[in-house]
C-alpha cells in the first residue's frame, strides 16, 4: 500500500560533474527567496539579542543603557530560578512527549481496526489538535481544574486546588491532551503502512499477536515515533500558552519554564541585558541537543547519503 | 488488532467509544457550556440539563470578537499563500534538482524551527516598532510566514521526492523549460502534498499565541489574544469564555475535520499514502 | 475511502477556505476604517468594567469620538503599556497606570503633562481629589495622570467576635494590640484563625502589607544613600513580627493566600480580623458573597512608631507622549474621571459600586453615605493621611509608602516577597530570608549610586 521515502530518497538527481559557476546559482535560484527570508527573519533578531545581551539595559531607566561585557551571563548562571525553569521545562518537556506518544500509541492501535463508527471517533479524537491551544488552557483551568465547580473534583471528590498544588502537573495534563491527538495521527498512519501480507504470513505462522507487536510492527513504527518525537518536542519546549494562561509560572515559580521566566524577565522586569543573555543560553543549549536531533531526523529520512 | 470473537469485538469497539469520548468530554464540556446562562455553569453538581441559550454568543460579538477573527482569517490566509510561494520552489532545488549541500541547507531551516522564539521577541519588539509594524497584522504575517517555512519546506521536500525520476527526465530530454516542468509535470503529482502542507500552515498560524500576544495590542489582536482577556478570576464567566473559545476554534476545527487525510499526511511528511 | 468522498472533502476544505478568506476581507475592511477611534488600556477589574459598560453614554455626549477599550488583568496590562510606553509604542491613546508609575514615568518624560487641560476643563474641579491622592500623581507640581479610583490600607475586624469575648477594637490600634487580640481570638476548633494577612509573593501581594508593618516599625528599604537596608534592626523586628503573627494566630496556606484569598477566608468568618485595601469592605458588605454582613467594624490601619500607618493606591488614567489625538483623549479622561461619571454609575449600578477614594464629593452624597456608611469615613481617612511623613519614621530616597518608587522595584519586591512567603511556610528562618533579600536589595541600590 505504501513504500517509504527512504528507497526514493537515495539518488535525487544529483548533479553530474561541476557546471559553470552560473548556471550552479541559476539551481539554487529557487531556494535563495526561502533562504533569504528565513535568514532576514530568523537571524538578524536573534544577532541583536546577543548585542543586547553584554547591555546593562532595563527599559523602564532610560539612560541607563551601557556595555558590561559579560556580566549578564554571569548573573544567569549564578541564578537558581534559572536553573529551575531549566529543570521545569526538561521536566515539561520529556515528560509530555513520553506521554502523549504512549497514549497515541494506545489510541491508534485501538483505531487500527474497523468498526462502527470508526471515522466518527477519529474525528472526535483529534479535535483536542485543532482547537486554540489558548482555548484549551482556559478551558482547563476553569471547567476542569476549579476546585470548587470543576469537574475534576466532582467526578474524584475532594476539593483539591489542582493548580496551586500540583501546578505542573496540571499544565502537563493540558499539554499532553493537545499533543496527543497528533501523536496518535502519526502512529497510525506508521501502522497503516504496515505490509498486510507480511501481518497475515506472520498469522498464519502462529506467532501470537504481541509477538507480531514486538517483531514486526514495533521495529516498522520507529521511524514514525522519531517523527512523532521530535516534532513534538520542537513545539512542547516551547510551551508559553498553557504556563500563561494557567499558572503565570506559580505558585511561586513552581511551573515557570524557561520561555515563561524569560518573558517575565523581559515584560515584567523589563532587564533587557538579561532576559537576552538568558535567550541567547537557552539558544546555545537548545543547538546542542538539536544537533542530536538534526541527526536522528536525517537518520529517519534517510538523508545521509546526501552531501 | 483482529480479535476472532465477536463478543470480544463489540467489548473493544465498545471501550474505544468510552475512551474517545472521555478523552474529548472537555470539549463536548465546552460546547454544552457555551449553551449556559453563567448561573448554569457555576453549579455542584454540574448540570447537564438546562435551558439553551444563545446570549453567550451574542455577548462575545457585542465584546468585539469580528475584528479579532478577520485578523486571523487575514493572517493565516496571507502567510500560508507566503509559505507556499516560497517553499515550492525551495523544495524543488533540494529535490528534483538538488543543490549540493541539500543537507545543510535543510538542516538550516529546521534548526530555525527550534530556536526558542522568546529570545528574539526583544528585538523583534524593538523592529516592529521602529518601522511602524507594531499592533499590526502585517507584522504576524511576515513571523508566521518564518515560523512555518521550514516545516513546509521539509514537508515539500517529502513530497517532491515522489515524482518518478523518470517522468522528469522525459519532459527534460523533450526539452520543457521550467515553469512547464514545474506547472506541467510536477504539480499535479504534488498537489495533494501542498494541499496537506497549506493545513499545517493554517493550523499553526490560526492557533499562534506568543507573538500575537506581545505583538498586537488594539488593532491587529488574532482570536487567541481574544482569549487572553478571560485570565481573570472577576466574577462568573466560564459560559463565556466557553463560547469564546468554540467561536475561535471552530474555523480551524471545521477544516482539520474535513481535510484529514492531508493532516496525515502533512504530519508524517508523506511517508503515508 | 471511495475516491469520489475523498475529492468531495477536498472540495469542502476548498470551500472553507475560500469563506476564511472572504472573512479575511472583511477583517482587512475593519481594519481600514478609522476615523477618531481612541485606543484605551484598561486593568480589568469591576469598576473598569462599568466604565466599558457605559462607554454608548460618552460615545452619545461626544459624536466622532469612538472608543475601543483593549482590557487586560492586571499582570497583563501592567506589561503591556510599561512596553507600550517605555518604547514609545503609539499603540494606546490612554493608558491606566498607577501612583508607582506617574511620576517615574513623568520623570522619564514619556506621560503628557495634563495640568494644562485640566486648568482648561471648567467644572473638573480636581481641587476635589483627595490631597494625598492628587499628590501621588503629580511630577514637579503638575498631575500626570488622573486618578479613577482610589484606595488605602486598613483593619477589619468581627464586632460579633470581639463582644463575646469581651474584647475592645480601639480606634487607632497598635501592632502590638492587635497581635494580642489574634491570640485570644485564634480558635482553631471553630475553624476561626485570629487575623487574616497575605503571605502570597508579588510585590503587589505580601509586600504591600508587609512594607506597611516596616514602615511604623521604623524600617526602611534603603537609607537616604541608597544603602539596602534590609538587614537592620528594625527591619529583622518587623519581619519577625508579621511572620510570627501570619504563622501562629494566621490563616492556613498563609503563603499562598493573597488579598482575594484573605477575602474569602473573611467573607466566610473563617478569620476574627484581616488588615488589607479598604476596597475589601465592598465585599465584606455584600449579601452575595459574604457571609459576616453587618458584623464588621473597620478601623485604620495598626500602627507602632508612626501616628499613621496606612498605603496608598490608585488606579489613574495618563496619556503618553507620543498619543496621536490629544483632546479627544483627554475628553475621555476627563469624562471617566468626573464628578458626573460618579453619580452616573450610581444611578446605574448601584452606588456600592461607585468607584471610591478619589473624589471629596463623593463622600458628600447622600446616597452614597448610605450605602457605605460602615466603611466611607475609615477609608476616606486612611487615604486621606495615607504620606510618607506620617507612615514613616526615617526619610527614604524614594516615593511610595507600601513600595518602592523605583522601576527595579517589581523585581525586587517580588524576589523578596518570595523569601517573606518561604519563612512564612518555615522552609527558612526570617533571618536567612531578609540575609538574601538584602542581596538583592544592595544590587539595585549599587545601581543607584552609580548612575545617580
Amino acid at each position: 500500500m505504501s513504500h517509504t521515502v527512504v528507497e526514493e530518497v537515495q539518488a535525487p538527481v544529483a548533479p553530474k560533474r561541476a557546471t559553470s559557476s552560473s548556471s550552479a546559482w541559476l539551481r539554487r535560484a529557487p531556494l535563495l527567496p526561502a533562504l533569504l527570508f528565513t535568514v532576514l527573519v530568523t537571524q538578524i533578531p536573534f544577532l541583536m539579542t546577543v548585542f543586547y545581551s553584554f547591555q546593562s539595559w532595563n527599559l523602564v531607566r532610560p539612560g541607563s543603557r551601557h556595555f558590561v561585557g559579560l556580566r549578564n551571563y554571569v548573573d544567569v548562571f549564578a541564578d537558581s530560578q534559572f536553573r529551575g525553569a531549566l529543570l521545569n521545562t526538561v521536566v515539561l518537556t520529556v515528560v509530555c512527549v513520553f506521554i502523549s506518544m504512549l497514549l497515541g500509541l494506545g489510541l491508534a492501535i485501538l483505531l487500527d481496526r474497523k468498526f462502527v463508527g470508526r471515522g466518527v471517533v477519529r474525528t472526535l479524537l483529534i479535535t483536542p489538535f485543532l482547537i486554540l491551544p489558548a482555548a484549551g488552557a482556559l478551558l482547563w483551568k476553569t471547567t476542569m481544574f476549579d476546585p470548587t465547580y470543576g469537574l475534576l473534583n466532582f467526578v474524584f471528590g475532594g476539593d483539591t486546588d489542582w493548580l496551586a498544588e500540583f501546578p505542573l502537573a496540571s499544565v502537563m495534563t493540558q499539554v499532553i491532551w493537545q499533543w496527543t491527538p497528533f501523536m496518535m495521527l502519526l502512529i497510525l498512519a506508521g501502522l497503516q503502512a504496515q505490509s498486510k501480507e507480511v501481518l497475515e504470513a506472520a498469522a498464519v505462522d502462529g506467532a501470537g499477536r504481541w509477538r507480531t507487536f514486538a517483531s514486526i510492527t514495533l521495529p516498522q513504527l520507529v521511524r514514525y515515533l522519531q517523527l512523532a518525537g521530535l516534532l513534538g518536542a520542537i513545539y512542547i519546549v516551547n510551551s508559553f500558552d498553557a504556563i500563561f494562561l494557567m499558572t503565570q509560572g506559580g505558585p511561586g515559580t513552581a511551573s515557570t519554564n524557561l520561555p515563561y521566566y524569560i518573558y517575565q524577565r523581559a515584560f515584567e522586569g523589563f532587564d533587557i541585558g538579561q532576559s537576552s543573555a538568558m535567550g541567547v543560553v537557552v539558544v546555545i543549549l537548545t543547538l546542542i541537543v538539536a544537533n542530536f536531533a538534526l541527526r536522528l531526523m536525517f537518520r529517519t529520512f534517510g538523508l545521509s547519503e546526501v552531501r | 488488532m483482529p480479535t476472532a470473537n465477536p463478543i470480544g469485538r463489540w467489548a473493544l469497539t465498545a471501550f474505544t467509544w468510552v475512551v474517545a469520548i472521555l478523552f474529548v468530554f472537555p470539549l463536548l464540556w465546552m460546547v454544552l457550556t457555551s449553551f449556559k446562562e453563567e448561573a448554569d455553569a457555576y453549579t455542584d453538581p454540574p448540570r447537564l440539563l438546562f435551558t439553551p441559550t444563545l446570549s453567550q454568543f451574542a455577548g462575545i460579538l457585542e465584546r468585539g470578537f469580528l475584528p479579532y477573527l478577520g485578523n486571523s482569517a487575514f493572517v493565516t490566509v496571507v502567510s500560508t499563500l507566503l509559505v507556499l510561494l516560497l517553499a515550492v520552489p525551495a523544495a524543488y532545488a533540494l529535490s528534483i534538482a538538488a543543490v549540493p549541500g541539500t543537507q545543510g541547507v535543510l538542516g538550516f531551516f529546521l534548526s530555525t524551527k527550534m530556536l526558542p522564539i522568546v529570545a528574539a521577541i526583544i528585538p523583534l519588539y524593538v523592529i516592529s516598532q521602529n518601522i511602524g509594524l507594531l499592533d499590526n497584522v502585517w507584522a504576524l504575517v511576515v513571523l508566521y510566514t518564518a515560523m512555518n517555512l521550514p516545516l513546509a519546506v521539509w514537508m515539500m521536500r517529502s513530497f517532491f521526492l515522489e515524482v518518478p525520476k523518470e517522468m522528469v527526465e522525459a519532459a527534460r530530454v523533450d526539452g520543457a523549460p521550467l515553469p512547464v516542468l514545474l506547472f506541467r509535470v510536477i504539480l499535479p503529482v504534488v498537489a495533494p502534498g501542498i494541499a496537506a502542507t497549506a493545513l499545517i500552515c493554517v493550523i499553526f498560524s490560526w492557533t499562534e499565541f506568543f507573538y500575537a500576544v506581545n505583538l498586537t495590542a488594539a488593532q491587529a489582536g488574532t482570536v487567541p489574544v481574544f482569549l487572553v482577556g478571560f485570565i481573570t478570576s472577576e466574577g462568573l464567566y466560564w459560559a463565556q469564555l466557553s463560547a469564546a473559545a468554540l467561536l475561535a476554534s471552530l474555523p480551524v476545527m471545521v477544516i482539520g475535520w474535513v481535510a484529514q487525510n492531508h493532516l496525515v499526511r502533512g504530519l508524517s511528511m508523506g511517508a503515508v499514502k | 475511502m471511495p475516491k469520489s468522498l475523498r475529492r468531495g472533502r477536498v472540495r469542502l476544505a476548498l470551500l472553507a477556505m475560500v469563506s476564511l478568506l472572504l472573512t479575511s476581507c472583511a477583517g482587512a475592511g475593519a481594519i481600514g476604517s478609522g476615523g477618531r477611534t481612541l485606543v484605551i488600556a484598561i486593568v480589568s477589574n469591576p469598576q473598569m468594567e462599568d466604565a466599558v459598560a457605559l462607554k454608548g453614554e460618552f460615545e452619545k455626549e461626544n459624536p466622532g469620538i469612538k472608543l475601543k477599550f483593549v482590557q487586560l488583568p492586571e499582570n497583563q496590562a501592567r506589561a503591556k503599556i510599561t512596553a507600550s510606553t517605555a518604547t514609545q509604542g503609539g499603540e494606546f491613546d490612554v493608558v491606566m497606570i498607577s501612583n508607582y508609575e506617574t511620576p517615574q514615568w513623568a520623570a522619564n518624560g514619556w506621560l503628557e503633562n495634563l495640568q494644562p487641560y485640566i486648568d482648561k476643563t471648567p467644572g473638573y474641579d480636581a481641587n476635589d481629589f483627595i490631597p494625598s491622592i492628587r499628590e501621588s500623581l503629580s511630577y514637579q507640581g503638575s498631575m500626570h495622570a488622573v486618578p479613577f479610583y482610589g484606595e488605602s490600607s486598613f483593619l477589619t475586624y468581627r464586632k460579633d467576635l470581639f463582644e463575646q469575648a469581651g474584647l475592645t477594637m480601639p480606634e487607632h490600634p497598635t501592632w502590638q494590640q492587635i497581635a494580642d487580640f489574634a491570640a485570644k481570638l485564634d480558635n482553631p476548633a471553630a475553624g476561626v484563625s485570629g487575623i487574616c494577612l497575605r503571605g502570597k509573593p508579588g510585590w503587589g501581594e505580601s509586600l504591600a502589607p508587609f512594607s506597611t508593618v516596616a514602615n511604623t516599625f521604623g524600617a526602611r528599604y534603603f537609607d537616604e544613600n541608597w544603602n539596602a537596608q534590609i538587614t537592620s534592626p528594625e527591619f529583622k523586628a518587623a519581619a519577625n513580627f508579621y511572620v510570627d503573627l501570619v504563622r501562629e494566630h494566621g490563616e492556613v496556606g498563609a503563603s499562598s493566600a493573597g488579598f482575594s484569598e484573605c477575602g474569602t477566608h473573611y467573607a466566610q468568618g473563617q478569620a476574627a480580623m484581616w488588615y488589607d485595601a479598604t476596597v475589601m469592605a465592598g465585599t465584606n458588605e455584600d449579601p452575595a458573597e459574604s457571609k459576616v454582613v453587618g458584623k464588621n467594624g473597620y478601623v485604620s490601619a495598626p500602627v507602632e512608631r508612626t501616628p499613621e500607618a496606612g498605603w496608598l493606591y490608585t488606579w489613574s488614567l495618563a496619556m503618553p507622549k507620543v498619543a496621536k489625538d490629544k483632546d479627544a483623549a483627554w475628553q475621555f479622561m476627563s469624562w471617566m474621571t468626573s464628578k458626573q461619571f460618579v453619580k452616573q454609575v450610581g444611578g446605574t449600578f448601584g452606588w456600592n459600586r461607585v468607584p471610591p477614594g478619589v473624589r471629596r464629593s463623593t463622600y458628600e452624597i447622600p446616597e452614597y453615605q448610605q450605602a457605605a456608611s460602615a466603611y466611607a469615613k475609615p477609608t476616606l481617612d486612611g487615604i486621606d493621611k495615607a504620606q510618607q511623613a506620617k507612615t514613616m519614621v526615617n526619610p527614604v530616597p524614594y516615593p511610595g509608602i507600601q513600595f518602592v518608587g523605583i522601576p527595579e522595584f517589581q523585581d525586587l519586591g517580588t524576589r523578596i516577597s518570595q523569601q517573606l512567603s518561604a519563612a512564612i511556610a518555615g522552609r527558612i528562618t526570617v533571618d536567612e530570608a531578609l540575609e538574601q533579600s538584602q542581596e538583592y536589595a544592595e544590587s539595585v541600590g549599587e545601581a543607584y549610586r552609580e548612575t545617580r
